[in-house]
């Protein structure tokens, strides 16, 4: 095993981490400040990826496509958030999780309606299809790297609107004492609303980003959900900081769980035996982690709440 | 009076039940099961497309029996798969039922439809569960036996000369399967054997163990997106330049192609059929297919069409009398029809006896990308569990 392969799925694994904080971000911000479980995030990341393929596909330009699905994910956010999240705020979790449940199966279906129930198999923009030299060893796919190089603008703009502005104060107020940050007189209804849109915004680029790498298709936001919940979960709901640290562990141990373990099984027991358990460790090794991570933290890694 | 009226209503619902067996066959129902959403989403709808241009083909009859047919939709879903064909079986009491393409999906639900007596024609999988020890007379392969297509590319790939192969499949029966069946006839070494979990599409880390492997060739089966995602990342890495994609039909047809675009070409597949087979059958389907459809048809479109036509000759054979059971699996067994592949025969285990062709993904003359065939890599090919099958030729 050489260096140059471990650094290759170390991008790896950055790059997919990248795309979970992105989704994990908005989710753990509206849980976080608004205590609101929302099922629907990953909806907002099929939308994104849907509008974003069928721009670029019109337009032939990528900019434009990712441009249109993010806006467009923005307006759907808003839509959910003045007509449906805001009467969910002061309901209890369960209540919270069906009515975002049943948003996942109408937006299912529409989208069914729409775009029709075959996957669509959106195209990286041509001048990205091939790979760049990283290193005299290491070609990296072109796509990837503008992936990474996406993920960590999102991150960094995050980072300074949460840390920087006062928007980003009112959030992390929300987010550490919600009763006592109205109390100071924080405008709460309006504060939701971007909340949310921000994190649609986030899903939105996500999807559009990871559209021409998997293929854009019905339920593709709930596969995504879950990994994004394990990341919330990691890193402490409600915190930004510790969802982009969990983001990053869960896509570096994902990764060399696929990369390392099949390999490692193989020296140890016979082929057919690794075969066997190797995908299957492969596909736990992020709900290991989750798992020792709650054990020494039960609150995750850097709860908001103290 | 109302108690009456129940009873004449029992009265009469009970003459009509112990009548409908004493009434021959008027109809034959048909239990389509196929995955219409998801990544595999398109092998269905040419599954179900192909099965329909037969029924047209037979004056919307099958052996002159009008046809009832339910599609519907597995999602790729076991669970959902076993509602479907209970509903099959209990409620609808179909006569037959075929159209699975995922063997994930097949082999929960088989069992059940085997022990009701009821025939299942498969269009595509064919399982080796099925093939050897526990064949059984209600199980039809039509399309092939899962190890039939990459055996033929094994085949290939030792003429061609490559002595490293990596090779990877989803993990599930019929990915572990194919890559067993390419192990087959191949002679040289198997350098990295790579399962990745059924439906990912993103495959950056197997595709830099691959790099790492620095194979001869790279062998996948991937069916539907995943192949798609899985050819078009490999040219994104690069790895283009530095080994031989080699693949089986399934993930070098129209639908791939269409998908992938201008870097497919050249890619070798092995299939049992290809659109340019110059048999009169084949030329009918094909051209009617492209102008029922506005699509060049795949494999899986070819392989319904077949299981189509077997089911006409079957109940011509028997005359309509399906409700003889014996009769009509004989007749479906005697495979008395003209199929789309040329050559085809069922072995002692109803698995197929048939050709396999070596394709060649090329541009034509006016610019579009399609298969022609190549070359016969295997005549006559049978699978290899044939022999621990108990039931008579």
């Amino acid at each position: 095993m050489d260096s140059i392969f471990i650094i290759e799925q170390l991008i790896n694994g950055i790059g997919y981490g990248l795309m979970l904080f992105l989704l994990a971000a908005g989710l753990t911000l509206v849980f976080g400040v608004m205590d609101t479980m929302n099922l629907a995030h990953g909806t907002l990341f099929m939308f994104g990826a849907y509008i974003a393929a069928t721009v670029h596909e019109a337009s032939h330009s990528f900019l434009a496509a990712v441009l249109c699905g993010v806006l467009v994910t923005m307006l759907i956010g808003a839509l959910l958030e003045v007509t449906l999240m805001r009467r969910l705020y002061k309901r209890n979790h369960l209540n919270q999780v069906v009515a975002t449940f049943g948003v996942i199966l109408l937006a299912d279906d529409f989208v069914k309606w729409m775009w029709g129930a075959s996957p669509i198999m959106a195209s990286t923009p041509a001048a990205l299809a091939g790979p760049v030299q990283l290193l005299p060893d290491l070609p990296y796919p072109s796509y990837r790297l503008l992936i990474l190089v996406a993920g960590v603008v999102a991150a960094l703009a995050l980072y300074v609107v949460v840390n920087h502005t006062r928007l980003g104060m009112l959030v992390r107020a929300g987010a550490s004492d919600r009763p006592m940050a109205e109390l100071m007189g924080v405008r709460v209804q309006s504060v939701f609303t971007l909340v949310f849109v921000i994190g649609a915004a986030l899903a939105g680029v996500a999807g559009a980003l990871m559209g021409p790498l998997t293929s854009v298709q019905i339920g593709m936001g709930e596969g995504i959900l879950i990994p994004a919940l394990v990341v919330i979960v990691i890193g402490g709901i409600g915190s930004v900081r510790g969802s982009f640290v969990a983001a990053m562990l869960v896509g570096v141990v994902d990764t060399a769980g696929r990369a390392f373990v099949p390999p490692l099984l193989r020296e140890v027991m016979a082929p057919a035996l690794a075969a066997d358990v190797g995908p299957a460790l492969a596909g736990i090794a992020m709900y290991v982690l989750m798992a020792v991570v709650l054990c020494f933290k039960p609150g995750g890694l850097f709860p908001a709440r103290g | 009076m109302k108690g009456t009226l129940t009873r004449t209503a029992a009265a009469l619902l009970a003459l009509g039940l112990t009548c409908a067996p004493a009434l021959a066959a008027d109809e034959i129902k048909i239990g389509f099961l196929t995955t219409l959403s998801g990544p595999g989403a398109s092998l269905g709808s040419d599954v179900r497309d192909g099965f329909k241009l037969a029924l047209t083909h037979s004056g919307d009859k099958l052996g002159g029996l009008p046809v009832k047919l339910d599609v519907v939709d597995d999602q790729q879903n076991p669970q959902t798969g076993r509602q479907t064909v209970e509903r099959f079986l209990k409620r609808d009491k179909v006569d037959l039922v075929t159209g699975v393409v995922f063997s994930n999906v097949l082999l929960p639900v088989l069992p059940g439809i085997l022990q009701a007596n009821v025939p299942y024609l498969s269009v595509n999988t064919g399982p080796r569960d099925y093939a050897g020890e526990k064949c059984d007379p209600n199980f039809f392969a039509v399309a092939w036996q899962n190890e039939d297509i990459p055996a033929a590319m094994g085949k290939f790939a030792t003429d061609k000369g490559y002595k490293r192969v990596a090779m990877i499949a989803p993990n599930y029966p019929g990915g572990r399967e194919s890559l067993d069946g390419f192990k087959r006839l191949y002679k040289g070494e198997i350098v990295e054997e790579i399962y990745t979990k059924l439906g990912q599409l993103d495959y950056a880390a197997e595709l830099a163990t691959i790099r790492v492997a620095k194979p001869d060739a790279v062998f996948f089966f991937l069916p539907g997106g995943m192949g798609v995602n899985f050819i078009k990342q490999f040219d994104g890495a690069g790895l283009n330049k530095q080994m031989a994609l080699l693949a089986p039909g399934f993930s070098a047809d129209e639908d791939t192609i269409k998908a992938v675009g201008e870097s497919i070409v050249g890619l070798y597949n092995s299939s049992q059929w290809a659109a340019d087979l110059d048999n009169p059958a084949n030329k009918r389907f094909v051209a009617d297919f492209v102008k029922t459809y506005g699509r060049t048809p795949t494999m899986y479109a070819a392989q319904a069409y077949d299981t189509a036509l077997l089911i006409d000759s079957a109940v011509k054979k028997v005359g309509g009398k399906i409700e003889d059971h014996a009769a009509f699996q004989k007749a479906l067994k005697a495979a008395d029809f003209q199929s789309v592949r040329g050559k085809f025969s069922f072995n002692n285990n109803q698995y197929p006896i048939h050709d396999l062709y070596m394709r060649e993904v090329y541009k034509t003359a006016d610019g579009k990308i399609t298969n022609k065939t190549v070359s016969t890599v295997v005549q006559g090919y049978k699978d290899p569990f044939a022999g621990e099958c108990k039931m008579g030729g």
